[in-house]
């Protein structure tokens, strides 16, 4: 298959584990803390690594939670 | 939590994602953790003092996230506070309505964090969404190939493949799957905007999308256009 139709073929492709934004969403605080520790959150939630995949989005979202927990969020200095 | 139909059809567990729930593995609630659920459910000024702390750090996280973003929504300086500030405030407002729900199995500040974004993302699309609307883009069907990650430069063989793409997209979708595989894939709208075009929600287009992805594909494999193997 040449490149163009395997870039369609794997956009097309779902995963029926998929559980979809809002339940990725319930449990992704989970997840994230999992990944953080070194964990593999895929064990626990193959459902949510399906949809973090497939979803840029809510993988963008991810990344956002991944980053306060790694980094901290900075001190407040509006006052 | 209760099982759930996911895009797929399938009724799964909305923790594992795979029918049978797992079983919890994580430690009882942290002394932190309980500390806020206490405060932030008990009454007077214990109670006005967590919500302020917890306001503090709604705002901190979301200025934060808002921020991280910034190179897609060139949104800057006071309408960006402006965006973190309601991110904020309606984050804060959904904890209260869910923290009894908290059942401490991460940190509370996690589970806090994990709203400053979502409400983040969505504000900054309806933002978007505001201020430039839907842009169509006249070229967008050329631009398929460059959007899912293909060779633009195969222009005979891109050419091929998007025009069955096209008529699969004209005969096989419903006007909705129709609209929104344009709206995402053709005119490249983020999705997060177009929820807010078309008044309804990111997990509803992302079930929409998902379901014309399926549609199309089943009908590019029958037509030899694509593999047939693992058909997802």
């Amino acid at each position: 298959m040449n490149q163009n139709r395997l870039a369609l073929d794997l956009f097309l492709r779902t995963d029926p584990l998929d559980v979809g934004c809002d339940k990725a969403w319930e449990v992704v605080h989970m997840y994230a803390e999992l990944v953080v520790a070194g964990h593999d959150p895929e064990r626990r939630f193959p459902g949510v690594t399906a949809h973090l995949a497939s979803c840029g989005p809510c993988d963008d979202d991810f990344h956002g939670l991944l980053q306060a927990l790694r980094h901290g969020v900075a001190p407040d200095n509006s006052a | 939590m209760t099982p759930a139909e996911s895009p797929s059809g399938r009724v799964v567990d909305p923790v594992s994602g795979a029918g049978v729930g797992g079983s919890a593995v994580f430690a009882p609630m942290d002394a932190e953790s309980r500390t806020w659920v206490a405060d932030l459910t008990s009454r007077g000024e214990a109670r006005e003092d967590a919500i302020g702390r917890l306001h503090a750090l709604m705002l901190r996280m979301a200025r934060a996230e808002a921020a991280r973003r910034s190179g897609w929504h060139g949104i800057r300086g006071a309408e960006l506070d402006d965006v973190a500030n309601q991110a904020a405030d309606d984050a804060v407002v959904s904890i209260l309505r869910k923290v009894t729900e908290f059942r401490g199995e991460s940190r509370f500040t996690t589970w806090a964090y994990a709203f400053a974004v979502h409400e983040v993302s969505g504000k900054l699309g309806r933002h978007v969404w505001r201020r430039d609307g839907v842009q169509l883009d006249e070229e967008g069907w050329n631009q398929v190939p460059a959007r899912l990650g293909g060779d633009p430069a195969s222009v005979s063989e891109s050419r091929e493949l998007v025009e069955a793409l096209r008529t699969a997209v004209d005969h096989v979708l419903s006007p909705l799957q129709r609209r929104v595989f344009v709206g995402l894939v053709v005119d490249g709208v983020p999705l997060d905007v177009l929820a807010v075009e078309l008044g309804s929600t990111r997990n509803a287009i992302y079930k929409t999308m998902f379901d014309a992805r399926r549609r199309l594909r089943r009908h590019l494999v029958a037509h030899g256009y694509l593999d047939g193997t693992d058909a997802g």
